[in-house]
């Protein structure tokens, strides 16, 4: 046991020197989530200036979806991407001989998600609360399983997008980016899911996030924890969990038979 | 003597191409076994599969006891490996990349055995500099140096000595030879230098089209072939020039 956690720390201590050294690198982490955070706080503070209470709501519901989904974005992107510095390096091979797990691999991915996501998102937090007084930390002790279950389907996608790396090579990397762009519009970040098609409904409540959203409006907007979205999003978030890792287990397998971690970088 | 390596009918077939096709062979402990061919010969291959980097279509691998297939991590633990084909993160620095490698091996005393090995290696100097701006000669005595990192009982070695100058490349081979006589590691080399192999290795087994073609100590290639150098005996193989002389 003690081995294992050397070894997932000896992959951590690996993407901590990057950052270590790299201020650019950090500063990325917090340029999107801040650029974020003003352009839709403004858009909130128009909105109140203009509606008065209604708009006061709907700009801290937008500011709300607006942090909590930096936080599925980054922890989807801080797994991804840290995966691939591996690839870009070329040093999966050398990772891939040691004796380090694959699931010590995936663990120490998630810890560094965790790491980029708080690096990205509280410089964000801190500035909605400075600029825009809006608290995120309002919502109580509720905004941690909100964090929790964002962060676990950020791990999943994240898992999703690895498996196909291992499958398809370089030419599935852009899904790193993407991918979770994709799903916003089904997610209910902005909006609840009663203004999307019907025929979209079952789409979207098939995304754990569109329950925490979801859940986060009833707190914001009539007080109420809403333990049955967040049971929903539990829920799913197991099921997402365990077909991603199933997926990752049969494409590192897959891997392995084809010989695509020798010459994954191509 | 035990084998460290006992590779037993091993093939790896990618789709119509067998790359790797029926090898067997053992590196008894503490030998150095050279493993020679031309291009797509299959030694990367195979040294890919003895890492586990590759599973074979057919065939087994035991490395110091462990079977490759079922229990790989056991002997990974217990061995390392060193190309130039893969690197090491470049914006690291080499005291960076040492500690990332004594972590996943669990070395203990950490940050004395890359002392210990910074003045073995005349690393001393570049330990701080990023591995992306070091020079061939320094990138090579780097990765061997992570390959060391864990006192390896078997040292897998993919051309270690390539692009490499004569000087740096004498003192590589010194070194490994020392170390050999020290742990009493086994070493498989896969090497186009056959200087180096007729020097380090005590059995060479040679490849081609991903079969062995033949296999024995230097001197006897060389005597079966009627050549001086190994280089002709790899010569005479890789283009069907001559025959071994029946004994």
């Amino acid at each position: 046991m003690k081995f294992m956690f050397r070894r997932i720390w000896g992959l951590m201590y690996r993407h901590l020197s990057l950052y270590r050294r790299s201020w650019p690198r950090v500063l990325e982490l917090a340029y999107w989530p801040i650029l974020q955070m003003c352009i839709w706080g403004f858009t909130a503070r128009f909105l109140a200036a203009r509606m008065g209470n209604p708009g006061l709501m709907a700009g801290a519901a937008l500011l709300g979806g607006v942090l909590l989904w930096e936080v599925t974005l980054r922890s989807q992107m801080g797994m991804s991407i840290s995966f691939l510095e591996e690839i870009w390096s070329r040093n999966l091979g050398h990772v891939f001989v040691s004796p380090l797990r694959p699931f010590e691999m995936i663990a120490a991915l998630i810890a560094m998600s965790i790491i980029r996501m708080l690096l990205g998102v509280i410089p964000a937090v801190l500035l909605a609360w400075g600029l825009y007084a809006f608290n995120l930390f309002s919502l109580g002790p509720v905004l941690i399983l909100f964090f929790i279950n964002l962060m676990i389907m950020g791990w999943a996608v994240a898992l999703g997008v690895v498996s196909l790396v291992l499958r398809h090579g370089a030419g599935a990397e852009p899904l790193a980016w993407g991918v979770l762009f994709g799903l916003a519009p089904f997610s209910a970040v902005f909006y609840p899911v009663s203004v999307l098609p019907i025929f979209l409904h079952p789409i979207a409540y098939a995304l754990p996030s569109t329950h925490v959203f979801e859940g986060m409006r009833a707190v914001l907007l009539q007080g109420e924890i809403r333990w049955d979205y967040l049971a929903a999003a539990f829920g799913l978030n197991i099921v997402w969990l365990l077909g991603a890792a199933y997926l990752f287990a049969r494409q590192f397998h897959a891997a392995r038979v084809s010989g695509a971690l020798i010459s994954i970088g191509e | 003597m035990m084998n460290a390596i006992h590779v037993e009918d091993l093939s790896k077939r990618y789709g119509d191409m067998l790359a790797v096709d029926t090898i067997s062979f053992v590196a008894p402990q503490g030998s150095t076994v050279g493993l020679l061919g031309g291009n797509g010969a299959g030694k990367t291959t195979t040294i890919a599969m003895l890492l586990g980097l590759l599973v074979p279509t057919s065939g087994r691998i035991t490395v110091l006891g462990h079977d490759v297939a079922t229990d790989r991590f056991a002997a990974l633990a217990r061995m390392n490996f060193s190309s130039p084909y893969v690197a090491l993160p470049a914006r690291l620095t080499v005291m960076e990349n040492m500690m990332v490698y004594g972590h996943l091996y669990n070395v203990p005393d950490v940050k004395q055995r890359i002392a210990t090995l910074a003045r073995e290696l005349n690393l001393g100097e570049i330990l701080n500099r990023p591995a992306g701006q070091l020079s061939a000669g320094q990138k090579t005595r780097v990765a061997l140096a992570k390959a060391l990192i864990n006192r390896p009982e078997v040292l897998l070695l993919d051309e270690p000595t390539a692009s490499l100058d004569p000087d740096t490349g004498d003192m590589v081979r010194t070194w490994l030879e020392q170390y050999r006589a020290e742990s009493g590691c086994t070493i498989l080399l896969a090497s186009h230098n056959m200087a180096e192999v007729e020097r380090l290795c005590s059995h060479v087994v040679m490849l081609k089209k991903g079969q062995v073609v033949d296999r024995g100590s230097p001197g006897e290639l060389l005597a079966r072939y009627g050549r001086d150098d190994l280089e002709a005996v790899f010569l005479d193989i890789a283009r069907d020039r001559r025959q071994a002389i029946p004994a």
